[in-house]
């Protein structure tokens, strides 16, 4: 559900199709993301989540497992 | 109430002045670990202008002004006040603004300088439409003039891609009933002064071979929160200074951002459900501008007839301090 979600969230930010989106995909080595799309996509999660990302643990975030997973644990 | 008559403040002329000097992206591949595709990508800049090293903001600043004057057809004598909103003024003191009252020989005005970095022409409209409102000025000249050229760490790849050097002006004076400034809005959060400063040169960090030694005279930024709080902050402050006069964002005909960067340009516009084709876009041009970058915008959009009179125009500008506004103005 919440994979489900990111998914589309990254999808739409990035243009790219969900298809491509595993949990395994790295934003920057697989999804082609620079780090303003990271800032923008997190930001995007945030609102849709209703949570806070802290920088430090934003910097943690390298694949979408890692975003699901922070997210899972800080809802 | 005295001057009753008096409703409605609008500008009725514009004016810029961009120096000759251009710097492409091809001049920082050649001296920095960085590319055209990387800074086009990341920024949406090509080119900037450089103020040669004789021209300060005040020069930038008369030339624009001269500019704006004629095209609101009035004389120098005729100015009340003269606003420049800079962050690369002459010197501490006099006020750029000063400066530019000898220039242009605005015998009758008076002059000051604001302070509000990127944000400093919107707040300068703000203060001029009051003083229009209440009858205390006829003509007010409100300026953005910046030689961020002479501020840069042309060292550090990751700010000095950004800044370039321009002015723009504006007469502010009563216009028809209902049209004009129809809502200023300004904001401010000090919490945020760390973002984006010019650490030293003033009364906390005196000039000293130690600041020079630390780079501490040229401009210091976190890209990346700046990046956060101006793509939040954008919208809001569109929205806000819309719901002042009872708009809504369907009513915007033409948005003019602060060019800072195109990405924050984009996603802004992306919240707001705004299409491209209303938003005024230079920054490829002139990069950031700071306090020049709306003013010069203005006037190109002004010369290039894309506002037309009734149009709802939305100017929107955010910057260090940190510091937020936005100006609903149907356009007269």
């Amino acid at each position: 559900m919440i994979f489900e979600k990111v998914q589309e969230k990254i999808a739409e930010q990035l243009g790219i199709d969900t298809d491509d989106i595993t949990m395994e995909s790295s934003f920057i080595e697989d999804l082609g993301a620079d780090s303003l799309d990271i800032v923008e996509l997190l930001m995007a999660l945030e609102e849709e989540f209703d949570i806070e990302i802290p920088d430090e643990e934003a910097e943690k975030l390298v694949t979408v497992g890692d975003v699901v997973d922070y997210i899972k644990n800080n809802q | 109430m005295l001057n009753s008559e008096i409703r409605a403040a609008g500008i009725i002329g514009t004016g810029s002045y961009l120096p000759d000097i251009v710097l492409t992206n091809g001049y920082f591949e050649e001296r920095l670990d960085t590319s055209d595709e990387w800074i086009v990508s990341r920024t949406g800049i090509r080119e900037r202008r450089k103020a040669d090293d004789c021209i300060a903001a005040s020069d930038m600043a008369t030339y624009a002004a001269l500019k704006a004057i004629e095209d609101a057809n009035v004389a120098p004598e005729d100015i009340d006040m003269i606003i420049v909103a800079t962050v690369t003024p002459d010197m501490l003191f006099p006020s750029t603004a000063c400066i530019v009252q000898k220039n242009i020989g605005a015998i009758n005005a008076s002059a000051f300088d604001i302070s509000a970095a990127c944000s400093g022409f919107i707040y300068g409209l703000s203060i001029a439409e009051k003083f229009i409102k209440a009858g205390n000025a006829k003509y007010i000249l409100v300026i953005g003039a910046e030689a961020l050229s002479k501020i840069t760490d042309y060292s550090d790849r990751n700010t000095c891609i950004l800044f370039g050097d321009g002015a723009g002006a504006a007469v502010v004076a009563k216009v028809e009933e209902s049209m004009g400034i129809l809502a200023a809005y300004t904001g401010s959060d000090g919490r945020g002064g760390e973002l984006l400063k010019l650490p030293a040169g003033g009364s906390r960090l005196p000039a000293s071979c130690e600041t020079i030694k630390n780079s501490l005279h040229f401009v210091k930024m976190d890209g990346s929160e700046v990046f956060k709080f101006a793509i939040k902050i954008m919208g809001e402050a569109a929205e806000k200074a819309l719901e002042m006069c009872g708009l809504n964002k369907e009513d915007i005909d033409y948005l003019i951002p602060h060019q800072a960067n195109i990405r924050i340009i984009e996603s802004a516009t992306k919240r707001l459900k705004i299409p491209q084709d209303k938003v005024f876009i230079n920054i490829d041009k002139y990069g950031n501008m700071s306090a020049a970058s709306i003013a010069v915008a203005l006037d190109e959009a002004n010369k290039a007839k894309k506002l037309n009179k009734g149009d709802i125009v939305v100017l929107v500008g955010f910057g260090g301090g940190l510091t937020w506004g936005a100006v609903v103005l149907k356009w007269a």
